[in-house]
């Protein structure tokens, strides 16, 4: 992968963030929802539900895979620009229906598809764009 | 509703925020060319020591409890598209902050998304 070209290069690290971000998401709602709302207002109570979410080993994965995201996000940005990087990554916001219908058998109304397929073609419209604009000051 | 409409705030807000923070201390590093354990880890290495990235860090934080407060409350599927009214915010970061030059198409697929986002949120009343 060394060397790569650089639009491939983009592509590959929004791709991983579009598959790790969704998915932690989609786990951490899992790991809570076993755990179930926040009942009660006092320290003691908070302290209680943080250390039952901690507990569990389905919001550490979901964590995890948080964490991997967070690491694709970081090294994309050390070449590409925040402003196209952002947009492009909204992908998610389909794998993260589909996840969620076929995963948790969440309902996603036929409206809300017709959002995210918006929300795609936008990202088709961003992704034509240059992926970097401003003057690269060193490289690794 | 109040508790969901500031949640939903902070998640924009301080996400955005330290995304924003995390793409100025990132830019600052430069970019990473070759993908050996070595080289990410000397990129990392390089990156805490950046200020921007711990305050980055800090308002992601504050973004994440927000999500997660919510996601115990709501459906992954219209709380993740919601969110994503922050691409508009991001961009207008990405223009005034980074000094990224943004073009009209730009401009215009970042519309599309927060139609998109809209549509999502009408399906869901």
């Amino acid at each position: 992968m060394s060397h790569a070209p650089s639009r491939v290069k983009t592509y590959i690290f929004v791709l991983l963030m579009v598959v790790f971000g969704p998915l932690g998401n989609v786990l951490l709602r899992k790991g809570m929802k076993s755990i179930g709302p926040l009942t009660g207002s006092s320290p003691e109570q908070f302290l209680q539900f943080a250390g039952i979410v901690l507990s569990s080993s389905t919001i550490w994965l979901g964590i995890a895979c948080l964490i991997a995201f967070f690491a694709a996000q970081m090294l994309v940005l050390t070449w590409a620009d925040y402003s196209w990087v952002l947009p492009a990554s909204a992908v998610a916001c389909a794998s993260v229906a589909l996840m969620g219908h076929f995963l948790l058998g969440e309902a996603v109304a036929p409206v809300r598809w017709l959002g995210i397929l918006i929300v795609c073609l936008g990202v088709l419209v961003v992704g034509q764009t240059p992926h970097s604009t401003t003057k690269e000051k060193n490289s690794l | 509703m109040i508790t969901e409409f500031i949640l939903f705030l902070l998640i924009t807000v301080a996400g955005t925020a330290g995304e924003l923070c995390v793409a100025r201390a990132m830019k600052s590093v430069g970019e990473v060319k070759t993908f050996t354990p070595v080289a990410i880890g000397r990129a990392f290495r390089q990156a805490i020591k950046v200020g921007w990235l711990w305050l980055g860090i800090g308002f992601m934080a504050l973004g994440f409890f927000s999500l997660l407060g919510v996601l115990s409350i709501e459906n992954v599927s219209f709380v993740v598209p919601v969110t994503a009214i922050s691409y508009a915010v991001g961009i207008l970061g990405g223009k005034l902050f980074l000094g990224e030059k943004v073009t009209k198409q730009r401009w215009l697929g970042v519309l599309l998304v927060c139609f998109g986002v809209a549509l999502v949120i009408i399906g869901k009343h």
